[in-house]
Parts: structure tokens; sequence; C-alpha cells
């Protein structure tokens, strides 16, 4: 087995949401971005980013212009919009909400019922 | 708005592709960026991009997910359907074909009853505000006709209405210099256009105040499309001083092109102030308060004026004219009905009618769709496979019944297309046509954006409705078990209600077509029969001296002086005047009594027989067989004691014998004696289908007449023989307007022939749209059963069957359902003829050639059906099958 994780479902585009709000990337640097910042542990399948960043266009999440890369190859930039700052702060605390009950409740001992 | 959209769909098209350049090469920038990475790490360039694109996946997959993403794919899937769907279609045309055409037939008939139904029905009358527009009905009869002095009290006395206005009709003879023709006027109160609201096209209309008494208005108005095609839209017309019946009219306007009168079907030519009734008809019954010449009184309500209360009133009105005139008027109660239709008179048969023909025309369709159904379940079967085979290679159930959708929306709408564009082309076609060239009736229907919203509605839901019959086929489907085994498909022996469907429509389709055989014979013999007069070498000429200003007085004389001039005409072998022909348009009958009868009630009359007012020398023209006694001759004037001639069954009905009449009287009302002088033969009056009718002839001189129609036998060239005719007129009195036809043409095109050719007519319609749905289902039976027992047939050819077995067991259950709805249907047909007799004359199903043709023609749809699938049965190749499957 891999020591990287499956990512749950619904959580890529936070996992975008984030790495876009580091600063402007494009679709491959999205994925290296995710990669880093979970510390390598989390995978994402190449072809099924893009779908999701277009979703998150489509919702006004993100927007896209296009400029040259760091290779100095043309790329498609994506960045967070207003709305999307909004939204990943959302996702964000009821991830972490969530993480944290979930933690706690695994945590849970028999003596402490 | 049509060009904004379509601004918009080329937008959303560029766009799209736009959409789908950035998308590849975003894709393709990011596989570079993968493949910089790789590069880095020590691989060469090549093999570098290759791994960045196997890393990378199904960029197809991927993109349909991020079109999905955009939001742009029902669209394209959709245009990907319908091209799929084409492919697919064009690989079996023979299928394709069929379904277009049995869609056209169903959609276009709905699409043509519903756009008579919309134009008669359920769009108001073309007026200004036709929701508060209704005519006074009188009576329990619900008669439409009043009298004029009733309809002045009414106009008058009334609360409820802004305005009563009343019409008749008359036929004129209109002159604009030396060129008499007959118009169709309708004769109208002055008050007539203002209270319709109608405003003129040109110059101005006649009005209330213009009603002067009797021959005070001398205008005409010009209905619009009249002035279209007698005066090629002369607006010079206008002030213009014409001759109507002789005497000097002024054309003061032109109606607006929407408005021809208040009845739907009836163009009138022009419009006369009815006030001229004198002038108009020859004589006049404008203080008559029995004579209910006035065909209708209309008006609008005034505003906050419910019905109830307008009936009310008129019958509050009717009780006073009860009482004050109890002699002349009878009950005087009213109700109110809707114009367009002549009220209760028309409008309830029109639209029971025309509910009924819509039904019908829905049930066509329904079936039509029950048999494409099981076709397509049919083509169902046949593609299980392939089916299967996108399944399994991962395709949603959902994608694949919406493809078969698509299949069959597109099928119905490429029909409905067809359909509809046939309809208006035949609806074009009712709408100029002229049932009788002698009256103005016409059905002006003309589609609208409703009859192509509901005919685009129709085709939509009829292509879901056939595509629905496969659907629960398709969803069982289980590719694996498929794939394995081949379409198994167990055989289902029992009768189902697909094949009593089936036998229902065979044999509706064989009544009908077995029916309108029984019709079509029927009507080419009455046209050979004999009816007691020969119109094979017979002209027939047409007038009304009243249109050329003549009176009951001075008709007579002018009609001798015809009749001599054309005798002079060489080649007119016979010349005489009727009133008006037999087996016409119109008849009257009159009531006589026994010489012996006293007390002239009629309630003691002893028959009703039809009068005809003949001048010496018709029945020689006629061709008509004296078989006692003598004809009349120019000494049976007014002078002279009153004669008659009868026909046979007068004097075997009231005399006993041809002898005991010759030299008997009879009374009529007035109570003169009449003494029968001949004795002709028996001959059809009323119409063809008529049983022996009693039928009593008058000399002109006696009982003087205005209509005259003058026969003329001669075996010259009929065309030759009318031109000398209308020149003799000519020369005889220019300001007569007549016309000339031959007698066979004239019976041909008549009114007497119309209903059995339209009871003809609408028989074969119907007898084609059943044959059609014959046909749809027993190929769509037939291919079902082929398709389903495919790999059975291959077994058993491969086993050594022979080619006629194969098509048996392929063909045998179509056919046996064929014949039982045949010979049902033909049983039912024989039995349905007996009704059809009264409406076509000699029309027997009793006949061989209307049973062998019946036989022969469902035998032909028969094959029709069956040829397709039969081709394919004997075309299956036993090694491909079981390999196959």
């Amino acid at each position: 087995m891999s020591p990287q994780a499956q990512l749950l479902p619904g959580t890529l585009d936070l996992l975008i949401l984030k790495a876009v709000s580091l600063g402007p990337l494009h679709g491959y640097g999205v994925l290296l971005r995710i990669e880093q910042i979970s510390g390598r542990a989390l995978l994402v399948e190449q072809g099924a980013l893009y779908p999701a960043l277009f979703r998150l266009v489509r919702q006004g999440l993100l927007k896209a212009s296009w400029g040259t890369s760091e290779n100095n190859r043309r790329a498609k930039f994506y960045e967070l919009t207003a709305a999307g700052r909004k939204r990943l702060r959302e996702e964000a605390d009821g991830w972490n909400r969530l993480a944290a009950a979930i933690a706690s409740a695994l945590a849970a001992e028999p003596e402490e019922i | 708005m049509k060009l904004l959209s379509w601004f918009r769909s080329v937008a959303a098209q560029l766009s799209r592709s736009r959409i789908e350049h950035e998308m590849d090469e975003e894709l393709r920038s990011h596989i570079q960026h993968r493949a910089d990475d790789l590069e880095r790490t020590g691989m060469d360039r090549a093999a570098a991009e290759r791994r960045a694109r196997i890393e990378f996946g199904g960029q197809q997959k991927f993109k349909e997910e991020c079109r999905e993403a955009l939001g742009v794919t029902l669209v394209d899937t959709l245009v990907q359907d319908a091209r799929f769907s084409l492919r697919v279609l064009r690989k079996s045309p023979g299928f394709a074909v069929t379904a277009v055409v049995t869609l056209a037939l169903g959609i276009g008939a709905n699409a043509i009853v519903f756009s008579v139904l919309n134009a008669f029905i359920l769009r108001p009358l073309d007026v200004p505000e036709p929701e508060s527009l209704y005519q006074i009905e009188r009576g329990k009869d619900k008669a439409g006709s009043q009298s004029y002095p009733d309809y002045v009290d009414l106009r008058d006395r009334n609360r409820s209405f802004d305005d009563l206005a009343a019409f008749s009709f008359a036929l004129v003879g209109l002159d604009t210099g030396n060129n008499p023709t007959r118009a169709w006027a309708q004769s109208v109160s002055g008050n007539f256009f203002d209270a319709l609201r109608i405003r003129p096209h040109l110059g101005r209309f006649f009005h209330g105040s213009d009603d002067r008494g009797p021959n005070s208005a001398p205008y005409i108005v010009l209905g619009h499309s009249y002035w279209h095609t007698r005066f090629q839209d002369d607006p010079g017309v206008v002030g213009r001083v014409v001759r109507l019946n002789k005497h000097p009219y002024t054309v003061i306007g032109v109606a607006p092109p929407e408005f021809h009168g208040v009845l739907m079907f009836f163009t009138p030519d022009l419009y006369v102030p009815l006030v001229n009734e004198e002038q108009l008809e020859g004589s006049t019954d404008l203080n008559h308060r029995g004579v209910h010449w006035i065909f209708m009184v209309m008006g609008h309500l005034k505003a906050g004026v419910t019905r109830e209360q307008a009936v009310a009133d008129l019958n509050s009105i009717g009780s006073y004219l009860e009482k004050t005139y109890p002699k002349e008027v009878g009950q005087m109660t009213f109700t109110l009905a809707r114009p367009g239709l002549y009220g209760d008179f028309l409008g309830p048969v029109v639209q029971a009618f025309l509910i009924g023909l819509m039904m019908l025309a829905a049930l066509i369709l329904l079936a039509a769709c029950a048999n494409l159904g099981s076709l397509f379940a049919a083509r169902a079967a046949d593609r299980s496979r392939e089916v299967a085979l996108r399944l399994a290679l991962g395709a949603s159930r959902a994608r694949v019944l919406r493809q078969l959708f698509t299949e069959a929306v597109l099928i119905a709408l490429v029909g409905g297309a067809v359909g509809v564009s046939g309809g208006i082309v035949l609806l074009r076609g009712l709408s100029t046509w002229q049932p009788f060239t002698r009256f103005p009736i016409h059905v002006p229907v003309t589609p609208d954006a409703t009859v192509y919203v509901v005919a685009l509605l129709v085709t939509l839901a009829s292509g879901f409705l056939f595509g629905a019959v496969p659907v629960r086929q398709t969803l069982r489907t289980n590719p694996y078990e498929i794939i394995k085994a081949g379409s198994t498909g167990m055989l289902v022996r029992r009768v189902a209600i697909r094949d009593v469907l089936l036998v229902v429509q065979i044999a509706i389709c064989a009544v009908l077509i077995t029916s309108s055989f029984v019709a079509v014979r029927g009507l080419i013999r009455s046209m050979h029969s004999h009816f007691g007069f020969e119109p094979q070498d017979a002209l027939l000429v047409d007038t009304d001296l009243s249109t050329g200003g003549y009176n009951e007085k001075s008709a007579a004389g002018m009609q001798k002086r015809m009749i001599d001039a054309i005798e002079k005409i060489p080649g007119a072998q016979a010349v005489g005047v009727i009133d008006q022909p037999p087996l016409w348009a119109g008849w009257s009958t009159e009531s006589i009594y026994t010489d012996q009868t006293t007390d002239l009630r009629p309630a003691n009359a002893v028959a009703q027989p039809v009068v005809y007012r003949i001048s010496p020398g018709y029945f020689q023209a006629a061709g008509t067989a004296l078989l006692s006694g003598r004809l009349f001759t120019w000494h049976d004037d007014a002078d002279a004691p009153r004669v008659a001639v009868v026909n046979q069954e007068f004097a075997r009905r009231i005399f006993g014998s041809i002898t005991n009449a010759i030299g008997g009287y009879y009374k009529v009302r007035e109570g003169a004696r009449i003494q029968v002088v001949g004795v002709v033969e028996d001959g059809k009056y009323t119409s063809f289908a008529e049983s022996p009718h009693l039928a009593m002839f008058y000399p002109t001189l006696q009982s003087p007449t205005n209509s005259t129609w003058l026969v003329v036998r001669s075996n010259r060239d009929p065309q030759e023989l009318t031109a000398t005719i209308r020149s003799t007129l000519r020369e005889l009195d220019s300001g007569v307007p007549f016309s000339i036809d031959t007698w066979n043409h004239e019976l041909e095109s008549g009114v007497v022939l119309f209903g059995p050719r339209m009871a003809t007519a609408s028989l074969g319609v119907l007898g084609a749209m059943g044959a059609m749905l014959s046909v749809t289902g027993i190929f769509g039976l037939a291919a079902y059963s082929l398709s389903k027992r495919k790999r059975e047939l291959g077994i058993r050819m491969a086993l050594g069957a022979q080619r006629k077995d194969v098509l048996w067991a392929a063909l045998g259950r179509a056919l046996r359902l064929l014949a039982v709805g045949s010979a049902a249907g033909l049983l039912l047909g024989i039995l349905a003829s007996r009704v059809l007799a009264a409406i076509v004359y000699q029309a027997s199903p009793r006949d061989p050639v209307v049973l062998a043709g019946a036989v022969v023609a469902m035998a032909l749809l028969g094959l029709l059906g069956t040829w397709i699938p039969a081709q394919r049965a004997l075309t299956l190749n036993p090694l491909m099958l079981l390999r196959e499957e």
C-alpha cells in the first residue's frame, strides 16, 4: 500500500480552494501545491482535478486567466474570488469542527463514558 | 425576436468551440508541465511526455466531465444522440420511411382537423369585440329568421343592445357597363356596419339614417375579395354609378379585407340596404309581419347587461307583439346564440361533427403510435446486443434510453414536419375551395400559431409515446446474459393485447375499404342510371329574370322570346323552360286535395307533391317520356282552364291508374280545380336515393316564375353551342346575366351529388388512413416476431427447413391476424353498406367487383406490411446467426 491517503469525497474542492488561496496557480501547480501542503500525504488524480476546477469557476469561487508559467509555458492561472475566500473559510471551519468531533470520538476511553 | 435568439444560439456555438479549444490547451499545458518535471528526473523528452499522458489518464473521459461541470453537455449530448440516431436510421430506411409516413399521415390528419376546429369553434369571429356579439333566435325551434316589422320593433324597443342589425341574402345582377353578371348580395339593415363596429376600407358605409322606406337607399358596399376579383382593387370604383338589376346604384365604399359578414362560411360579394328589397328580389315583404325572410338579427350587448337580462327584455317585447298582432306572429320568446355558425341551427351540429372528427383523428394517431411502438420494440430486440455492449462498456441506462428516445422523437419530428406541411397545402386548398360554384360558400381555415404549437406538442407526445414502448425491455437488459447467450427472448404464444389491437385495426380498415368501394361503385352507377330525364346532350342556361329587371308579369313573355330565339339556332332539337331543374339544389312542394274535398285545411291534404313550372317544349328538351295524354302548348295560358301534367306515381297514388288520371281533377290550397292533361314517366327530383315521389308540372303561363332554366337539347359540340346561345341571348336583352353549362356537369358538381361525393371522399380518406395503420401494424408484428425468433429460425434452417416453412414460421402469425381481421371487416363492411345505401344511390355490397376489390386490397396491404420482414427472413444466414448468438 502506498503511504498516500485517498481523498474523502467532497474534500477535493476544499483542498483546491486552500491551495489557490496561497497564491494564483495553474492546474499542475495546484496539484503540486496540494501534494506539498499535505506533506505528500494526499494524492489527487491528475485528470480529476480539472472537472473540479471547472466546477469551481462556474460556481464563481475561482476565476481563471491565461498567463506564463515558471517553465515559460502558456498556462491558465486560477485565483480565489471574494466568494471563494468566504467559502474556503466556511468549509475550513466546518471541516475543523468535523475533524475535531471525530478525533474526540475516536479518542474516547471506556472510563470516560 | 427571432433574430435575437438566432444570434444567441450562434454565440453559444462560438463560445462552445472556444471552450473546447481552451480545454484542449489547458490539458496540453498540464502534460507539458508534468513532462518538464519528469525530464528533470533524467528521462528523455519523448518518454517523459508519454509517461505524463499515461499518468493523466483518459483525457476524453475527463473532458466529458469538464463539459458536464460547465453545464454545456445537455445540448451537446442531444446533438450527439441525434447524429447517432440519424446514422442508425439510415441503416434501416424501410423502417424509417414507414415510421415517418405513418406519423406524417397521423399528425397531418390531426393538424388539419384541429385547424378546422380552431377556425370554427375555438377562434372567435373576426369582428371587433366578438365576445359581446349575439344573434337573436325565436321560439322553441330557435329559428334565426325574423320578419322585418318584428325586427324593427325589437331594434327600437329593446334596452339591452347597443344596436340591432339584420341581414338577408339576394342574388342580384350587377352591370358595370354592358357586362351583367350575377353577384351574391347580403341585404343588410342601414345600421349593419355601425352595429358591428366595422370601419370602411375605402369610401364610406351607409348608416341607419339612410333607411328611409322602400327603395330609398341605392347604395352598394363592396366586399373586399369581390372588389379584388371584379374591380382589380381599383380605388376609383368608389363613387361610380352601376346598375343593379337594371336600377342605378352608387358604389359608396369597400369593406375591410378581414370582414365577410358574420357567417363564417359565407362570403358575400357586396352589401346593399335591406329596404331596397323590391328592387333586389322583384317583390317585397317589408310590411309583412308573418313572413320571416330576415335571415339573422344580431347586435352587441350593452356593457354590463347579462344574457339573462337581455333575454328577459326581448321576451317582454315578444309578449307585447303576441298581444298586439295575434294573427300574424307565433310564439315570440327569444334566446341568444353566437352568430358565426348561425347559432343553434348549425353551431352544435358543426361542433359535434368536428369534435367527433378530432377524436377519430386522435384515435388514428394513437393506433399509429401503438403500431410504431411494436416496430420500435422489434428494433430494440434486434439491437439488444448493441445495447448490452454499450451498457457493458459503461454507458448509463439513462444515456441508452435517452438515445432511444432521441431516435423516436427524431422520427416523430420528421413525420410531424412532413405531416404539417402536407396539412398546410391541403388547408390552403380547403380555404380556396368552393364546394358549389353557384354559392359563395367557403371554408376559411388558415392555420395560426395555435395550430403549429399544438402540432409540435402532438408530435413530441407521440414520439415519447411510441418511444416508451421498448423502455421496459431495455431496462431489463442484462448485458452479461445477452452477450453470453444472445437474445433469447421468450416467444409469447398467448393472445396479446397487441394482437387484438391489430385485428381491430385490420377489421376497421377492411370495413372502410369495402364501404368506400361500395360508395364509389354506387356513385358511378348512379351517374349512369335513369332519372326521368336525359342529361346527356343537353345544355342548361340558368338565369333569374329579376336580375334583369323583370317581374313575374313580364317574365313569361321574355321566356317565350328566349325559347323562340334559341329554337332557331341550327342543331337545337328542343328547347324548354323549367323554374328549377330536378335534382338541383332546391325544390318546392305544394299540398293538394282530392276534387271532393271542400275543407281545404292543411290536415286534409292527400299529398305534397314536388311542383315544377315548365314551358311547352320542356319535356321534349329534357327527354322525359310522355306516357299518356298531352303536353302543354302556348295556349295553356292565364285565360285557359288550369291544367297540370303529373308523373306516373302521382297518377297511380291519387287516381289509381294512368287512364283514370287523364282528364281527372284535383284541388290546390287556394281552392282552384286543376285538370290533369298528361302523365309522364317517374323521375328523381330531390335526391338520387329517394323513393318514388309524386310530382306535378304547371305551365309557366298559368303560374309565372322569374327563376328560369332553359334546357337546350342538341348533339352539337357544347362549347360551340354555348357561344351561339350566349350571343343570341345577348342580342335579346344584354341586361340579363346568365350562365351556361352542360346538364351532366351541372349534376356532377351540384348539391345533390355533394353529399354522396363527400361521403365517398371521406370514406376514401379514412380507408387510406386505415390502410396505413394496417400496414404498419402488420409490419410491426411481423418484424417483432421475426426478431424474437431469429435464432430458432436459424437453427431450423441449419437443420434443413425449406424457405417456405421459414417464411410461414416468421410471418404466419401476422398473416393469420390479417385473415381474421379482413374477414370480420368484410362482413361488417357489407352490413355497413346498407346504411351507405341511404346516402349513395345504388350502393350495393352484393357486387362481385366490390368484394373481389376489397379482398385484393387487403391482400396487397398484407403483402406490403410483410415485405420487409419477409425479405429479412429469406436472407437470414443460419451460419451467421448461430455463430453470432
